[in-house]
């Protein structure tokens, strides 16, 4: 036992491959179970937070969440800020500019409109519940944007652990409600082309929650909202932690 | 070659950085100001030139791929190491502010919709098909 253990220390980048591997599968299981209607990824990033909160408790201290573990130290690298900001954006590779182009002013709109009323919101509930001062408030309102945003905001400003784990959870909301309330929504709010569509992917934002929202919805509509809400992380990422939080700074002073 | 793609990719990300906190340092914050973001436009404008140009092969997509598709594991892995001991103490909040955004970006939908031309609705389905 100890000589694996000893091993799973040494090599705790594959170790962290091994555990996140088995994550997404047992993800992927609980989707089929929902009929898809909530997507794999979203629930691995939930099972993602009981982990760290089993893992804090566990450890005594909370911060560090699992990787405090030293069995598990391999996720504190695997989900470390370098190889997390490596992949983010290299999701943008393969956006068009020629496609971005073909979203419209609609959609350019809807993706300010939806990055800039997430993020007050999310401001203003921080400020409501006390997390006054300028950093905590604008990580969390980024959270509020996407689960994305909030945590490349947060390590941006350097924020608190505590407050990095709030706007997560508060993004993963936003996204798993996007999933399950499309449907029950889309008619009263115009969602049957694909135009109404690219605006819903630029205001919602989440892609996974567009996504699952729109093949819930009509199938057809997918490509439109995830083309818009693609973008939508880059531009929160670019707003957030810059012109974001300098308004929010010049207004809490 | 597969690395020429990861190289593209790191040369976005530490302009990228490097440009956040340039500006961080320009609107004197000590912090990096949309880093991520620059790099995401750089690999943006870059790539889009080098696919028009047919300069980026095969293998070096592949190499930037792969690293996309591994987004979603790396964010699961993260989420597994923040505090989130600390974090249910806010849950609430965390919450609210979720179903908030949510509300707000609905209501918002037919408001941005009615910009520019109407669009057409999708001929109706035979029947709803399943996904």
């Amino acid at each position: 036992m100890e000589m694996i253990v000893a091993i799973f220390t040494k090599y705790g980048l594959v170790m962290a491959f091994l555990i996140i591997g088995v994550v997404m599968y047992i993800a992927g299981l609980i989707s089929k179970a929902t009929n898809k209607r909530i997507a794999g990824s979203a629930i691995a990033i939930l099972i993602g937070l009981v982990l760290a909160y089993v893992g804090g408790v566990a450890s005594g201290e909370g911060a560090g969440g699992l990787s405090k573990i030293p069995l598990f130290s391999g996720l504190g690298i695997m989900g470390g800020s370098m190889l997390r900001d490596y992949c983010i954006i290299s999701t943008a590779f393969g956006a068009r500019i020629s496609e971005i182009k073909k979203a419209g002013l609609a959609g350019i709109i809807s993706l300010f409109v939806g990055v800039i009323a997430s993020f007050v919101v999310g401001v203003v509930l921080a400020i409501m519940f006390g997390y006054s001062d300028v950093v905590s408030a604008t990580t969390i309102g980024a959270g509020a944007v996407t689960f994305i945003v909030g945590p490349v905001t947060g390590a941006a400003l350097g924020a608190s652990s505590d407050v990095v784990a709030l706007s997560i959870a508060a993004g993963v909301v936003k996204s798993i409600l996007v999933m399950i309330m499309t449907p029950f929504v889309a008619k009263s709010i115009g969602l049957n082309n694909p135009k109404s569509a690219m605006v819903y992917g630029g205001l919602m934002g989440t892609t996974s929650g567009t996504a699952a929202g729109l093949a819930a919805t009509d199938a057809r509509l997918v490509p439109y909202g995830a083309m818009t809400a693609t973008f939508f992380t880059g531009l929160g990422c670019l707003m957030c932690p810059s012109v974001l939080f300098l308004a929010t700074k010049a207004i809490l002073g | 070659m597969a690395i020429y793609g990861l190289t593209l990719l790191s040369v976005c990300m530490l302009l990228g950085t490097l440009l956040g906190d340039i500006l961080g340092k320009a609107v004197n914050v000590s912090a990096n100001v949309g880093g991520v973001g620059f790099a995401m436009l750089f690999l943006i404008l870059i790539s889009d030139y080098l696919l028009e140009n047919n300069m980026l092969s095969p293998k070096a997509q592949d190499g930037i791929k792969f690293w996309s598709m591994m987004y979603i594991p790396v964010v699961v892995a993260m989420t597994a190491r923040q505090n989130v001991v600390a974090a249910v103490k806010g849950g609430p909040m965390a919450i609210l502010a979720g179903v908030l955004a949510v509300a707000v970006a609905f209501a918002f939908v037919p408001m941005i919709s009615k910009i520019g031309a109407p669009g057409t609705p999708l001929p109706e389905n035979d029947k709803e098909k399943e996904a």
